[in-house]
Order: structure tokens, then sequence, then C-alpha cells
């Protein structure tokens, strides 16, 4: 065996590329079971449980997790926090390749994909916050790949476009934002038109506002949990002011979220007492919730407030992937495990393991594309030809 | 449909569709409002904005 | 195909056409509808019912649905709990003991056709709509298969074809609206051998269930099923028992399912119209704040400046003083010198001999000051908005 050829399979066949090779084999396997034998042959859906674990993880969680990009640029453009300036772009990227992959993901779930187009050029079914939702994901997406492409051209070396695009900075940074607001919290309201459908405990007339308001909180816990990642495994890319600028924004992040943590509590309970729901904290329902508002609300805000007090670093990281989880737990509550409550257990859903492949096998994409992206891009650090710009 | 509307579903449906005209005006609006608010300020407030 | 009525409207909405069209809608903030006049409707008395399943017979025969797995005059089916299907349109279940001297209750379920639909509500392509004649029906010509009208759908009626692969639809009962148009009467009304099912205008069998109610009040529980539930619906029902007892939920509420969403949907437009503002305003602000947190720095810079000027200016004055004087006192001290210094002299020359001669002096030349190295521009041409 030749030198250059043992290098070769020494920097290909990490366990890592191995695993990642695995599932995108059998996700591709599925994908072909799934356009050619229909939803019927690859998932667990039916006619009470329409909506699965592609909509409940891929879509709602995906959507919450990729806030980071209009938290993170708001904070740095809008409010002025120009410290923060070195977790934009990780973050923007992350948002972008969250969004693409929801889009991606979608693909799989609709039934005749290739009409996804459909609400926007044939018949815009305007009553629907589907049509809010689809609107605003397909505009934001198309706004963070322009906020994106700054990287590439950086690498790529067009230098007035991407001057350009820097230029429309606070312009983007505002739309995104408001596309933000209106789809995360949409995203929520979906369930409006089901209250008897949703457990009551997970119904409110706040849902969007819970929606919108829990996204901040995802979009500032994925930034400090992305960053610890990050450090962990690309610390060579990132550039002085990266590594000297992070502490600083897992500190303000965390601080951040703690308080909003805080206020979503508030509105939490404010939306049991509008609704009069105490008595169900009492039933099984009602300890499942708890677990959810004391164990991944009220925790996460106090261990996000110890960290900041003392600034200790690993208890704010620990508390952002808690804060995280807690998120995909709300999200999964209201999409697959409070919906349907009442319906006898043989009519309830629980996804086919190929659903969970598929839903691996996105996620592996996202990671593989991240990976990809920042040991070519200028994401961790800056490009030395465009230091001055920022 | 002569006589206006018979259900809610049609009215909203209506409404929204023009709701959803006004936002995109409203948005582009917005933007020339703030450049015309600011081309003559001496700070550099707007720069971003300009073409 | 060629252009619906609905697809028209939705655009001539979306032209802003319909601003002058549309004029005779009430206002919205107290708007009230009452469905579309003479529409039509289908009463089930469930107390007439005997479940022997020809209406779901009928119902697969008008509407070329594949033939069931076990045939319609097989009863056997009523002992488990069935559910429309992308192949049944309606199905008849058996509820209640059924056992010792109970007689068994029947219902049969399908598209409710509410006056003011979910699923229409939640299409984001509006392929459902409700038709004057009181259908609700489906154009899945433009279906993405999204299945958000099955999340929406308070009675759980739509269904979906989950094993088709290329064209899957979404299917539920169509009020045989094509057979209706045509002056006929939906499949399952004409297929039903006791009456459990008449079809009318919806005003017209809300009369007969009243009657029916007023005449036989031990026979019936004194609610029209459908008469309000979710804004009301074009499928009614009579009953002998609570509904519930039928398997038909009674925690619907009377809201209409447009209602449930109208409240985030009108925030929309107002954040679009609002946070652009907002947000621009807190820039301006931050921006603002910036720049004169620039300004004081740049000032207290040039006080310091100043200040550091006007003491090296002290400073300089008075070693200037202190030169001076130094000087003064120097060239005092000289000038008594060089004048003793003279004395001394001209005493010793007039002692000596005035022949001899004094020595020459030498001044050296002042050498020019280096220029000073050019200034280097300005390296941070700043760009705020990076």
């Amino acid at each position: 065996m030749s030198a250059s050829r043992t290098a070769v399979s020494r920097s290909l066949l990490t366990p890592f590329n191995i695993v990642a090779g695995l599932i995108l084999a059998v996700g591709l396997v599925i994908t072909v079971m799934r356009f050619t034998g229909g939803l019927g042959a690859v998932t667990n859906l039916s006619d009470y449980n329409p909506w699965g674990l592609w909509i409940g993880f891929d879509l709602l969680v995906g959507v919450a997790l990729a806030a980071g990009g209009y938290v993170t640029s708001a904070a740095c453009y809008i409010f002025g926090l120009k410290r923060f300036h070195s977790a934009v772009r990780p973050a923007i990227l992350t948002g972008f390749l969250g969004y693409a992959l929801v889009v991606f993901a979608l693909h799989y779930d609709v039934g005749r994909p290739w009409r996804l187009p459909y609400p926007f050029i044939v018949q815009p079914g305007t009553t629907s916050l589907l049509f809010e939702v689809g609107a605003c994901v397909a505009l934001y997406l198309t706004v963070l790949f322009i906020e994106y492409s700054s990287a590439p051209l950086e690498w790529l070396g067009f230098r007035k476009a991407r001057n350009l695009v820097v230029r429309l900075t606070m312009v983007l940074t505002i739309l995104g934002v408001v596309l933000s607001t209106l789809h995360q919290s949409s995203l929520g309201a979906l369930y409006l038109i089901a209250p008897s459908k949703l457990h009551p405990l997970w119904y409110s007339s706040y849902l969007p506002i819970y929606f919108f308001v829990s996204s901040i909180i995802a979009g500032l816990s994925m930034v400090i949990f992305e960053s610890s990642l990050a450090h962990r495994y690309f610390h060579d890319k990132m550039d002085e002011t990266h590594r000297r600028e992070t502490d600083g924004v897992a500190l303000g992040f965390g601080k951040a979220a703690s308080l909003v943590l805080f206020g979503y509590l508030l509105i939490k309970v404010i939306g049991l007492a509008v609704d009069n729901n105490w008595h169900y904290l009492t039933t099984g329902w009602g300890a499942w919730y708890l677990v959810e508002v004391l164990g991944f609300v009220a925790l996460p805000c106090y261990l996000y407030a110890v960290g900041v007090r003392e600034k200790n670093l690993t208890i704010i990281r620990r508390t952002s992937g808690l804060a995280v989880l807690g998120i995909v737990l709300n999200r999964l509550n209201i999409s697959l495990v409070a919906f349907n409550y009442h319906l006898p257990s043989s009519e309830r859903y629980f996804p086919h393991w190929m659903e969970i492949a598929i839903s691996v096998f996105v996620v592996t994409v996202g990671i593989l594309a991240y990976r990809f992206i920042v040991t070519h891009m200028p994401i961790l650090y800056e490009h030395p030809e465009y230091k001055d710009a920022h | 449909m002569e006589g206006g509307f018979f259900t809610l579903q049609d009215f909203m449906y209506f409404t929204k569709g023009v709701t959803y005209l006004i936002m995109v005006g409203a948005l582009i609006a917005v933007t020339a409002f703030w450049l015309y608010l600011t081309d003559r300020d001496e700070d550099v407030t707007a720069e971003h904005e300009e073409e | 195909m060629s252009i619906s009525r609905r697809k028209f409207l939705g655009w001539m909405g979306a032209a802003g056409l319909g601003v002058t069209a549309g004029t005779k809608a009430r206002a919205a903030s107290n708007a009230h509808f009452e469905g579309y006049p003479n529409s039509l409707a289908v009463l089930h008395d469930t107390t007439r019912c005997v479940g022997c399943r020809r209406c779901e017979a009928g119902c697969n025969k008008v509407n070329d649905l594949p033939a069931p797995a076990t045939p319609f005059d097989d009863l056997t089916v009523l002992d488990r709990k069935r559910r429309t299907d992308a192949e049944s349109y309606t199905i008849v279940n058996r509820y209640g003991a059924g056992g010792e001297g109970q007689a068994p209750l029947f219902r049969k379920n399908q598209c409710n056709h509410c006056l003011e639909p979910a699923c229409a509500s939640a299409c984001f392509v509006a392929a459902f709509h409700k038709t004057p004649e009181g259908a609700v029906v489906y154009d899945a010509s433009v279906c993405v298969g999204c299945r958000y009208c099955m999340i929406a759908c308070p009675f759980e009626i739509p269904t979906y074809e989950y094993d088709k692969a290329l064209a899957p639809r979404v299917m539920k009962c169509t009020m045989c609206h094509p057979r209706v148009l045509e002056g006929k009467l939906p499949g399952c009304v004409e297929a039903c051998p006791v009456e459990a099912l008449s079809f009318g205008s919806r005003e017209e069998m809300l009369k007969i269930a009243r009657e029916r109610i007023r005449k036989q009040p031990e026979r019936y529980v004194d609610h029209i099923y459908g008469e309000n539930e979710m804004g009301g619906t074009s499928w009614l029902y009579l009953a002998g028992v609570p509904f519930r007892e039928l398997g038909m939920r009674e925690d619907l509420g009377v809201t209409p399912a447009p209602k449930l969403t109208s409240g985030a949907l009108g925030a929309v437009p107002i954040v679009v119209g609002l946070w652009p503002v907002l947000l621009t305003g807190i820039y301006a602000v931050s921006k603002r704040k910036d720049k004169i947190a620039e300004e004081e720095k740049r000032q207290a810079v040039a006080q310091a400046v100043e200040a550091a000027d006007q003491k090296a200016a002290e400073a300089m004055a008075k070693a200037r003083e202190k030169a001076e004087k130094e000087k003064t006192g120097a060239i005092d001290k000289a000038v008594k010198e060089a004048l003793a210094e003279a004395e001394r002299k001209a005493q010793e020359e007039a002692a000596k001999a005035a022949a001899e001669a004094a020595a020459p002096t030498d001044d050296t030349a002042e050498g020019p000051e280096g220029t000073t190295p050019p200034a280097p521009s300005d390296p941070k041409p700043t760009e705020e908005d990076a």
C-alpha cells in the first residue's frame, strides 16, 4: 500500500465518517422507498395522525432551533451589541442550514412536494396559518441565503457582490426579524384551529406568543451550544477575535436566555390562569406538563442565572443543552404527545423507525454541510482581505 | 356572492388576500420612507441603506 | 383544467380588483355571517337507523370507490369501531351495549359539511370551499398534500391516500355535490331504506328536527347536533341518547373554525406594519447612543489634549523664564568676567608691550533639522454597517 493511499484512508475512514456514510446510505434507500411506495410505506401516519415526526421534529423543532440567526443578528446589528459580532456568521450559517433542511425534510412529508410553490403561484390560501408559515419560511430562507452568501463570496473572491450583500445587512436583518417573528409564532398558531385535539394544558390562545418567545430562548441557547461544540471540533479554524469574544457571547447570551426564560415561565403561568387549567395539574398530563415547565423552563432559567452570576462558563454551556432539550420537548409535546390526547392508545401515533432514520439522515446532512462550510469558508474567522469591513 | 359574503371563511379569504398585498407594499414603503426621512442627516445613520 | 370560480375570486382579491366588487361586505369587527341562504343539508335521525350499511353501499356506488374488503351486507364489521378512510366516505358504527333488552344504537359518520369549514380555513392552497349548495368540496388539482386539513377537522373526517406515491389525495364525502347539482339525492340518502336520512334545505331540516323533538320528547334528546357545533354544520343529527354515547364529541363548542385563527392572522399585518418601525427605531437609538458616546469620547480626548497642551505650555514658559534668568545671569556674569578680563588684560597689556597680536576665534555652522516623515493616511475607513 502506497504512502499516499494510507494517508487518504486515514483521513477519510474516521469513525465519524463511517457512521455518517452508513446513515446517508440508509437514508437514500428510505428516500427511494418513500417516493415509490408513498408515505404509507415508510411512516406510521394514519388518518387520525396526519402529522408525525417529520412535522413535529423536522419542521417545528428545526425552525425553533434555527432561530439563532435572527436572534444574533438582531442583537448585534439592531441592538448595537458589537461585541457579539463574531457570533453572527456562525449563527447565520446554522440558521440558513436549519431552514434549508426544514424545507428539504418537508419534501418527504408532503404528498406532492413538487407542488410546494402552489400556494404562491397557483392559489393562495390566505386564511391558513400554514400559508403564512410557508410564505415566511420561503422568504426567510432567501434572506438567510443572501446574508450567508457573503462567506462563500469571500471564499470565491467575488468582491463586488460581497460588498453589495454587506451593504444590505441592515435591511436584511430587520426583514429577518419581522419574518422570524411571524413564522415562529405562526407555527404555534397552526394548532389554534384544533382546540378539541390538543390537551388543554398545551392548547392556549397564547400559543403563537409562546412559540415566538421560546424561539428566542432556542436561538440564544443554540448559539451557546453550537459555539461550545465548534470550540471542541473546529478550534483551529477560529481566529483570535472569535476565540476572545466567545466567552463574552456565552455570558451575554446566557444572561439574556435566563431573563427570557423567566418571562416565558411567567406567561405560561398566566396561560394556566386565563384558561383556568389548574385542575389538570393533578392529572397524569399535569405531571408531564410540570416536568416540561419546571424541569426544562424554570430549571434552565435558574441554572443560567447561577452561571452568569458566577461567571461559570461550564454551567452556562451545559444549561444551553438543557434549554435546547426543553424546546425539543415542548414542540414534540404539542405536535405528538399532547396532540390527539383524547384518542385511545391503539389509535395514537408512534414514529416508524424509518421516519426516525430520515430525521437522523436530515440532521446528518446538516452536520456534514456545516463541517464542509466551516472548514472551507470564512465563518469562524474573518477573511484577511475583508477584515476592515467589520 | 352578489350580496357580499355569506360565510366568515369567504370574508376572511378576501380580506386576508388584500392584507397580504398591503403587507408587501408596507415593507417596501417603510424602507423608502426611512430613506426619505434620513437622507439629509449629516450623521451616517442610514449609510447602510444608501444605494 | 379551467379556472374555477374560487381561483378567479382568489386572484381578483389578490389583484385588489375585488375592493369595489365586494363592497357589500359588512364590517368585519362585528360581522355576522349566516351562511348561504337555502343551502342544503341532511338530517340524520339516529333513532331510526338500523345499521344496515345500505348507505355505505350507495355511497360506494355513486362515488366509484373501490369495492370493500368485506361486502356491505356483512354486518359483522359493526363489531368494531370504524372510521372513514381513503376508500370509504361514510361508515356506520354500532354504539351502546346492544345486549339484554337494550336496542343497539347506530350512527352514520361522514363529513358534516360545516358552515364555516375548518379544512377550508386551514388549507394553504384553498383547495376546499363551501359551495352555496351546502357541500364542502375539495379540489385535488391544487392539493399539495400537507394534511393540515386533517389536523384542523374537529370531526376527524378527511382521510389520505397514504399508499399512493405520486398523486395522493385527501378523500372525504362530497355530499354528492355533482349529483345534487343535477337535482338528485346524495347516494346515501337515496339508499336509506328507513328514512333515517332526510335531505332538503337546512332551514327545513331544522324545522323537521324541532318538530320531531316537540312531538316525541320521550324519543329524542332536546338537542340538534350540528345546529351550532363548530358554528353549525350541514349535517344535522337527532338522537335518543346523549350524543357522546354515539361517539360524538360534545365539547367542540360553537366557535366557527375561522374565528379560532382570526386573532393570530390579524396580528400578522400588524407585526409587518409596526416591527420595522420599532426595530429601525431601536437601531437608530443605539446608533445615536454610539455616536454620542463617540462624541463624548472625542471631547474628553480633546479636553485632555488641551489640558496637556496648557500644562506643557506652562512648563515651557517656566522653563523659558528660568532659562532667561539663567541666561541673563550668565550674560551678566560673562560680561562682568569679560569686563574684568578686559581690565586685567588691558592692565597686562599696558604693563607689557603693545606689540603682541590677539588670537582669532571660530564659529561652528548650525546643521539643518531633519524633515518629518509623511503622516500615515487613516488606516481604517470605518464601515459601520458591516
